[in-house]
């Protein structure tokens, strides 16, 4: 059964790692859109993928957090993907297969995968 | 929607918008008694008289990106095509109370689905925000209070990824529980 003793465990890790990771300018960020529209084409299991594939590789500087509809709910489920002194990057119609695709190409080595990004998509 | 816990994600996001610090999600469930009640209750600005009439309009939205606002039209009809009702009670800056109560067996019941999900995902988007998760089913009953966890954790925020590792175990083995594991 898990207990509070093993979250304290966590607690005391973390604490030795916190003052490293504080409020890094550099972090990344991916935004999932997480609206009611996103939610319906299945925006969960996405952002799922995305936090998993990230904690898999140990990736320290990156964040996932939600977002809400921003207009293009055809194109759901959205991801953006912030990286500081790079161009945004707007990927339509994810899956989790995508995203872990998303994940190592464009978080950890930088090259766009243009194929899934909107401008692909109005093209 | 596919499963019940995925109108609970979208409409416990209302909370978040509404500024809100405390959110209570509560799933009770009894196949004895053949019904599912889903209540999500927040301390954010709440709406008025007004508001709450609007909200179930889906062509009603506060937002201007789009001119839809299907999140609270969608709950409200997965428990209304099961026989069930739904009800929304709010004060302004006071909160909202969403109620959405199902009869499970109906043809036209959505299942819960995947509840546990939903919560971790608001806790890490959200970890300012407190949750206090409750589940009921026949064989009991469990809850996760983020406060709790936040007074063993210090200033380590509950969107650490081995916190929430540890949230998902948490839920996981204390749904088993209340339903019973393979017996039932």
């Amino acid at each position: 059964m898990k207990s509070l003793a093993e979250l304290k465990a966590i607690r005391d890790r973390a604490q030795a790692e916190i003052n490293m990771r504080k409020e890094n300018p550099n972090a990344a960020r991916v935004l999932v859109g997480m609206a009611t529209c996103g939610i319906a084409a299945g925006a969960r299991p996405v952002l799922n993928a995305f936090v998993e594939e990230i904690a898999k590789r140990g990736l320290k500087d990156v964040t996932v957090t939600q977002t809400g509809c921003i207009g293009i709910c055809q194109y759901e489920p959205v991801v953006e993907i912030e990286i500081p002194g790079e161009d945004k990057v707007t990927y339509v119609k994810m899956t989790p297969e995508k995203a872990v695709k998303v994940v190592n190409d464009h978080l950890v080595n930088h090259n766009v995968v243009s194929e899934y990004t909107i401008g692909t998509a109005t093209r | 929607m596919r499963e019940l816990s995925l109108n609970v994600m979208d409409v416990a996001q209302n909370s978040v918008r509404a500024e809100a610090d405390l959110v209570r999600i509560t799933v009770e469930e009894s196949d004895k008694e053949d019904r599912l009640t889903i209540v999500i209750a927040d301390n954010g600005c709440g709406m008025t008289e007004d508001q709450v009439r609007q909200v179930i309009d889906p062509f009603f939205t506060t937002r201007t990106t789009r001119k839809v606002g299907l999140g609270v039209p969608l709950f409200k009809l997965s428990a209304e095509q099961t026989g069930g009702s739904f009800d929304i009670q709010s004060k302004v800056g006071e909160g909202t109370t969403t109620t959405a109560s199902y009869v499970k067996s109906h043809v036209d019941m959505t299942p819960l689905g995947d509840i546990n999900s939903t919560v971790k995902i608001l806790i890490q988007c959200n970890p300012q925000i407190d949750f206090i998760f409750t589940h009921s089913a026949d064989k009991g009953s469990f809850t996760l209070d983020t406060r709790e966890l936040r007074e063993v954790l210090g200033d380590v925020s509950l969107d650490n990824p081995d916190v929430l590792e540890w949230i998902g175990q948490y839920l996981e083995e204390n749904t088993q529980n209340i339903y019973g594991g393979a017996e039932n």
